[in-house]
């Protein structure tokens, strides 16, 4: 007790319990404004699986289709890019396919279901730029030297990936390009988004 | 007339410190009488913020924020509102001028060590205005949904998806969706014009309350508060009104017509303020062939792309944007002017201004691998100019400081 008949301790204990109080009333209420800004449930139903033809892809030729608003690339690989593809293992970063950019179905030497055709997001794993197809042919284009057995190059900040979509060593990119789930629901169409059912 | 507009200013004084603010802050606040070019930036930097945010609210009284109509609603601004084309000009010049005051108006601090005690507090505020700008301009030049502003953002937002645990999740968090898409595009305008411009007007107060309580410093680098008259003077200063209006008068009239000659006749600026690919609209499947930031962002830009590994790229380019907040603890030179600091400092920010010339030059042309060895030796200088900056001001040749400033 003071001599003004004032308790102090009575009136720090009020203060601190009701600032405590406040401030956790204060960190609640900022949750529901943090959380508005997380996808809504409109957003997340966007993303169903797509169908995609493919039967008249030629060899050398890609297509981009379009699934959770990403380019999604189906690239049809010719016999003699598919030999490349060994020759490239002591450049590139993750030759094996270690770490989880596919699911299982997809970790092997080909990244793919079926060695001809190549299913990748055609997103940079680096900062999400979309990365230029460039075939052997068009090398001199992109300044990517005579080495260059085809594959892609992102225009951003000039990495490279080989046409399994593995990343080169020494170039922004971490890791290679992602494998979305994707399965065959024939010889000529491809479900991209899903493969529910399929042994992984 | 006269007593009657006198009787009302009375009026509002007792009830209103109006003539009590107003002396403090310009009819009584005393500046150096040495002033040069440098201090024009200030005032220039209120200006140019003041013409955005006229020309911003009248942008959006035609703007769409939505993806299917952001691109359409800025080309019938351009077209089909009257003088809607000027209005879009003055705003989008108006970014890119506000840069250029800003950083001459940050580098004269350098230039006469404007940051150093007293003036910390004005110079971390000044920091924060940087900060919220770079926000603000990197939020404002989505809303366009060009093939720039798509992409643009797409970068600059996975550069948080870099960070290690959180970074997914924040990323998707700014986004609002899986890929920068029309939720990203609506939370980015209301950013724009609602968020960080109060943010900004409330720190320019908090940046020139921080000025007038501590004074401000000049191209001496000497503090006028140090000799006064038998009034609490100084014997160096001058009233900022109207010795510094009129000053300042004359730099924006001058201002002005460089600013409207860029609006009337180089609005694009050759793709420097304008970048061409905007004009073609935003296309998640396809990046651009050649991307890169406006001029304000490429020294940072060109930093990120130096280093070849991906969180470490993050971490430098952020790093160069914060380091100037600890100019004021590295620089341990007593000496503030830079015309009585020594060989050492002289060479030391020579070579930072080459450097960050050239790695803004750097983060606009493609990234070869001789660019790229260019811009790691000049990303190399820019961080030695900060990281050495304690030992050489420590063992400089400064000269003796005078007492008093000359004009």
């Amino acid at each position: 007790m003071s001599a003004d008949g004032i308790d102090i301790n009575r009136r720090r204990f009020l203060t601190t319990t009701a600032s405590v109080a406040g401030g956790a009333g204060a960190v609640a209420t900022s949750l529901p404004f943090i959380a508005t800004m997380t996808p809504s449930a409109k957003t997340r139903a966007i993303g169903a699986p797509v169908e995609v033809e493919i039967g008249d892809l030629q060899p050398g030729q890609l297509r981009i289709a379009q699934w959770q608003g990403k380019p999604v690339w189906i690239l049809r690989r010719s016999d003699s890019s598919l030999g490349t593809i060994a020759e490239q293992d002591d450049v590139v970063a993750d030759p094996e396919s270690e770490r989880e950019q596919q699911p299982d179905y997809a970790k092997n030497e080909y990244r793919s279901i079926k060695p001809e055709y190549l299913i990748v997001l055609g997103l940079c794993t680096h900062l999400g730029c979309s990365p230029t197809y460039v075939s052997r042919d068009q090398a001199s284009n992109h300044n990517l030297g005579s080495e260059w057995k085809g594959g892609f190059f992102c225009p951003c900040h000039g990495s490279r990936f080989d046409l399994a979509g593995r990343v080169y060593s020494g170039v922004p990119a971490p890791t290679n390009l992602v494998v979305p789930p994707h399965m065959y629901l024939s010889d000529t169409r491809v479900l991209i988004g899903d493969d529910s059912g399929v042994a992984s | 007339m006269i007593k009657y507009i006198l009787a009302l200013r009375d009026w509002i004084d007792a009830r209103f410190p109006l003539m009590e603010e107003w002396n403090k802050h310009v009819g009584q606040y005393y500046a150096p009488k040495n002033f040069n070019f440098w201090y024009y930036f200030g005032v220039l930097s209120m200006l140019v913020l003041v013409i955005q945010i006229v020309t911003g609210i009248w942008l959006t009284m035609n703007y769409k924020p939505a993806a299917d109509l952001a691109f359409s609603s800025v080309e019938y601004i351009m077209r089909d509102v009257e003088w809607g084309w000027w209005i879009r000009y003055m705003h989008s010049t108006g970014a890119s001028a506000f840069f250029i005051v800003v950083y001459l108006h940050m580098y004269r601090a350098m230039l006469y060590g404007s940051y150093k005690k007293p003036r910390e507090l004005v110079w971390l505020i000044g920091m924060l205005i940087y900060f919220t700008l770079m926000g603000e301009a990197f939020f404002g030049y989505l809303l366009p949904w060009g093939q720039m502003s798509y992409w643009g953002a797409q970068v600059i937002i996975s550069l948080f998806g870099a960070l290690p645990i959180i970074g997914d999740d924040l990323s998707l968090w700014i986004r609002g969706d899986f890929v920068v898409s029309d939720v990203t595009l609506n939370r980015f305008f209301a950013l724009h014009v609602i968020a960080l411009p109060l943010v900004l007007c409330g720190l320019v107060v908090a940046h020139i309350l921080a000025l007038h309580e501590v004074g401000s410093n000049n191209p001496d680098g000497i503090e006028i508060k140090e000799h006064k008259d038998e009034n609490g003077i100084p014997l160096d200063g001058i009233p900022f009104h109207p010795y510094y209006t009129v000053k300042d008068t004359v730099g924006v009239v001058i201002f002005m017509i460089l600013f409207v000659s860029v609006v009337f006749f180089w609005p694009e600026m050759n793709g420097y303020f304008l970048e061409h690919a905007n004009f073609v609209p935003a296309d998640p499947l396809k990046t651009p062939e050649h991307i890169a930031p406006v001029w304000y962002f490429t020294p940072f830009y060109a930093i990120l792309r130096a280093v070849p590994d991906q969180l470490g790229g993050v971490i430098a380019m952020g790093l160069a944007t914060v380091l100037f907040c600890f100019l004021p603890w590295l620089d341990r030179s007593k000496v503030k002017s830079i015309r009585y600091r020594g060989t050492k400092y002289k060479l030391a920010l020579t070579a930072f201004t080459i450097s960050f010339v050239a790695l803004g030059w750097l983060g606009m042309q493609p990234a070869t691998p001789f660019f790229t060895m260019l811009a790691r030796g000049f990303s190399v200088i820019y961080f030695l100019f900060f990281l050495l900056m304690p030992f050489y001001t420590s063992t400089d040749n400064d000269k003796p400081v005078p007492d008093r400033v000359r004009v």
